[in-house]
């Protein structure tokens, strides 16, 4: 498929069933990415367990900081690929399912590394803050994140006509809404006390090798997220591929069963529930008479 | 959406005496108002003749507050402490039975078809079934308010804020209710996907409503409201999110 690199493109719009067989990347560059993750993610291993000097407050629960903030930065760009692939749905000159098969494939990565900045977030917490959990307006607003897309998830998981138009404005209402929450919340929590250890934290000189392994482990889940969601995509596609395909041959083989009826019956039969399958793309409501 | 008079052939006089083709002439300005005032007298009526609120959704409401009651000790006080945020808590839960209540009237016998023909604004419909969410809620909240002042011994202080952020946060919890119930119109997991999508979505309602209830209560309206500046604010984003919104999901 002679599909270019990164960025998703529409021109699989153009041949509905190319875009069953391949993800987002071709076959050979998805292969040499989940290569160079794993090599990158070793790396980072080794990186941050071994060469980064301990933290001269926190000791070694700091080095948990470089999957945390890595998981968060993921999770914020994950949501916001949700955000965009659903306006480009939404909007009926760029409408195509690969837009909704990668918001919904994004989503997914967003929430699970939502979830491991929430979990990293409060191990790290415990030894340094000696809690699990504080009310600080950021922890409040990753949970709240990590919920109102849980929502979108169970919402996309129903079938049924309408599916991607639901899913995708959902997407945009909870992207909507995060601003909202986080001010909001951080309003509240600067009300009641001042200075967080966050800020404590932020204002502290960082030691070169220490940023050198930041900045290398925010790299190397930027290519663990590419690489996932290029494989989450495929997924979904030939999951969408593989149910279209079982109704075609069940339409096929009963309509075989007539004699009568020539072959050509059966590629009509398929074709019909091939563009039903696709009937997503046909503008809706025509005039009411 | 295509008007009824593009369907009409060309030479036909563009005001005649039928009153489709006199509908796009007031489709502008306050043709939205009006049309979303037929669909919240629609809901209302429909509200009066079934009983719904007064029935379930009022006592679901009270019950709610005595049950906070057996959970914390009244004795202690905590009760007129926590009260503001309890109280927004118990709206909060039956906000969600008017939600499922008011997308379960459209559900049924083909509702939503006949909505979808009646040829109104889908902003308007948007506006007119939050209206009519939001009245319910407000009358729900007067009885509450009640059951609270009663029976957590709360001396209702600043009065102003406390209808103010009131009417803010309903018309937040109305508009965002109205966009969940029609995300998930015709869905038969309905009933467990409204909260799972509304109740994350609220928390700056919750947050909002707490504060500035809190505030009056404590006699330092001050600083309660920019709450309640907050809660317009929201309430209007959502009110335009869900116009926005409202025609592509009852075109499904």
């Amino acid at each position: 498929m002679p599909l270019t690199t990164p960025p998703p493109t529409t021109s699989t719009d153009a041949r509905p069933e190319a875009d069953a067989e391949t993800g987002l990347l071709r076959p050979r560059v998805a292969m040499v990415l989940g290569v160079a993750t794993l090599a990158a993610l070793t790396a980072l291993a080794i990186l941050g367990l071994a060469v980064a000097p301990p933290d001269a407050v926190q000791g070694d629960a700091q080095r948990l900081m470089y999957l945390h903030v890595p998981a968060a930065w993921l999770a914020y760009l994950a949501f916001a690929v949700t955000a965009g692939a659903s306006a480009l749905w939404l909007w009926s000159r760029t409408r195509a399912a690969t837009w909704d098969r990668l918001a919904g494939a994004s989503a997914e990565l967003g929430v699970l590394f939502t979830a491991l900045t929430l979990v990293l977030g409060s191990l790290w917490g415990r030894p340094v803050w000696g809690v699990w959990w504080a009310w600080d307006a950021r922890l409040v607003t990753t949970a709240v994140l990590f919920f109102l897309y849980v929502g979108y998830l169970a919402l996309r998981r129903i079938p049924g006509p309408g599916r991607e138009r639901r899913s995708a404005i959902a997407a945009l209402i909870a992207f909507v809404d995060v601003p909202v929450v986080h001010f909001s919340v951080e309003w509240w929590r600067t009300l009641h006390q001042q200075g967080t250890v966050f800020n404590e934290e932020l204002s502290a000189e960082i030691e070169g090798t220490m940023a050198f392994t930041l900045w290398f482990a925010v790299l190397a889940f930027t290519l663990l997220y590419v690489y996932l969601l290029d494989r989450r995509y495929r997924l979904g596609a030939l999951e969408e591929g593989m149910e279209r395909r079982e109704l075609d041959a069940a339409i096929a083989e009963r309509l075989a069963e007539a004699p009568g009826r020539a072959v050509e019956a059966a590629a009509r039969a398929a074709e019909t529930a091939r563009r039903r399958a696709e009937a997503d793309v046909e503008p809706v409501g025509g005039a009411p008479r | 959406m295509p008007t009824a008079s593009s369907a009409r052939p060309v030479s036909a006089p563009p005001a005649s005496d039928s009153p489709a083709s006199s509908r796009p002439a007031d489709r502008a300005g306050l043709g939205l108002l009006r049309e979303a005032g037929l669909v919240a007298g629609k809901d209302i009526r429909i509200e009066l003749r079934a009983r719904v609120l007064v029935f379930q959704i009022v006592p679901f409401g009270v019950v709610v507050i005595l049950l906070f009651a057996f959970a914390l000790d009244p004795d202690r006080g905590q009760l007129g402490r926590v009260a503001p945020g309890l109280f927004w808590v118990a709206v909060l839960l039956a906000t969600l039975l008017a939600v499922s209540r008011a997308s379960a009237v459209e559900a049924a016998n083909g509702a939503r078809d006949g909505l979808r023909l009646s040829c109104l604004d889908p902003g308007g419909i948007f506006l007119g079934k939050a209206a009519a969410i939001a009245v319910e809620l407000l009358a729900l909240e007067a009885v509450l308010t009640a059951a609270i002042a009663v029976l957590y011994d709360i001396d209702l202080a600043g009065a102003p804020l406390l209808v103010v952020a009131a009417l803010g946060a309903t018309a937040s919890l109305a508009a965002t209710g109205t966009l969940a119930g029609a995300l998930t119109a015709g869905l038969r997991a309905r009933e467990t996907l409204v909260p799972v999508l509304l109740l994350p979505v609220v928390v700056p309602v919750m947050l909002g409503a707490t504060r500035a209830w809190e505030a009056a209560l404590d006699n330092t309206p001050s600083e309660g409201w920019p709450w309640a500046a907050l809660l317009g604010l929201f309430a209007v984003l959502y009110a335009a999110v869900g116009m926005l919104a409202y025609g592509p999901l009852l075109e499904d």
